[in-house]
């Protein structure tokens, strides 16, 4: 499944992966990085910040509560409970990255996004992919987020709000990370079953624990129909 | 907030981001995990996208209520499709944009 040496011939089709969330995250850092700005924070603690977390989601939120004077354990305690969502994908990882040497394990780890996560998994089940060629495609994101985050501070006061339609970027991102997931008809209604739980759940449960909710939640569904129809 | 405040803060961040990253990983990967599990893992990524995606398109944040007519979800629509029909990812990224800021110009 992953085999133990890495090779050159490895290096074009990560490339091939990564580009697409690369793609993805260049306006995303980008606006992070003006809003940023905006808030006062200096390109070097923008660097600081995203080779420390990395965390898109985790990363807009600290910005707003910096520019509105929060305290730094309730911006750390948030970014726990944002990134949470990430045990659930590490434990996920685990089904393809068996045995491996926890230092690679390690490395891997601090690259597990939504969008890495999601690429790889995809791969992963394909057949076609190996360890490595995961490894490079999240730290390939990785230095493309640090790059963009920090033009956005650099840059911010020549980006108008709104441009290009860089709102939409992580939604199209979403939309086609979640086609390649869809395999089965159990699958598809797992989705809905998530979408469903999800948006009631964030309508009545201030915060972000609706998507940690309503994937356990949705999962669970799609496991029992899997096993129901299995029987 | 000086240099030492902005690192304190950044560290904090950071280790409460990478332990839900990596502890499941490093602890699973040298188990042998009950089939149950493994099923139930496989249904992870598709419900953790859709439950990612789906406020997005469908919860109005400024009245509290689900909508069908956020422009996120109209323009979501030939999106998907686009999606289905190429299944690229760079692709769905540009189209997506490029629809979303032509209706913002319009609209």
């Amino acid at each position: 499944m992953s085999s133990n040496t890495y090779s050159r011939e490895d290096i074009g089709p990560a490339l091939h992966a990564a580009w697409p969330i690369c793609l993805g995250y260049f306006p995303i850092g980008l606006a992070l990085g003006v809003l940023a700005e905006q808030a006062g924070i200096p390109w070097w603690a923008m660097a600081m910040m995203s080779i420390l977390v990395f965390a898109g989601s985790a990363q807009f939120i600290c910005v707003a509560m910096l520019a509105a004077g929060s305290s730094i354990a309730a911006i750390i305690g948030a970014t726990f409970i944002i990134n949470f969502r990430h045990a659930l994908m590490s434990s996920a990882l685990a089904l393809y990255l068996n045995n491996i040497r926890r230092s690679f394990l390690a490395l891997f780890a601090y690259g597990i996004t939504d969008e890495s996560f999601a690429v790889n998994m995809a791969r992963f089940r394909a057949g076609n992919w190996n360890r490595f060629q995961a490894l490079i495609v999240n730290h390939l994101a990785n230095s493309v987020w640090i790059i963009a985050t920090v033009s956005g501070v650099l840059t911010g006061q020549f980006i108008p709000a709104g441009a290009l339609g860089i709102d939409f970027a992580l939604i199209g991102m979403f939309i086609c990370l979640l086609v390649f997931q869809l395999h089965s008809r159990i699958h598809i209604i797992t989705a809905i079953m998530a979408a469903c739980i999800a948006c009631t759940w964030a309508l009545f449960v201030p915060g972000d624990s609706y998507i940690v909710g309503a994937s356990m939640g949705a999962a669970t569904g799609g496991f029992f129909l899997n096993r129901k129809r299995n029987t | 907030m000086n240099a030492a405040e902005y690192l304190f803060l950044f560290a904090g961040m950071g280790l409460v981001t990478y332990l839900p990253r990596a502890l499941p990983l490093l602890y699973l990967s040298h188990k042998k995990m009950p089939q149950w599990l493994v099923d139930w893992l496989g249904f992870i990524p598709v419900a953790v996208l859709s439950a990612l995606l789906a406020p997005l398109l469908f919860v109005d944040s400024g009245t509290d209520t689900i909508t069908l007519g956020k422009l996120e979800f109209l323009i979501a629509i030939p999106t998907l499709i686009f999606a289905l029909k190429t299944r690229s990812l760079g692709g769905t990224v540009l189209i997506g944009m490029l629809l979303y800021w032509l209706a913002g110009l319009f609209l």
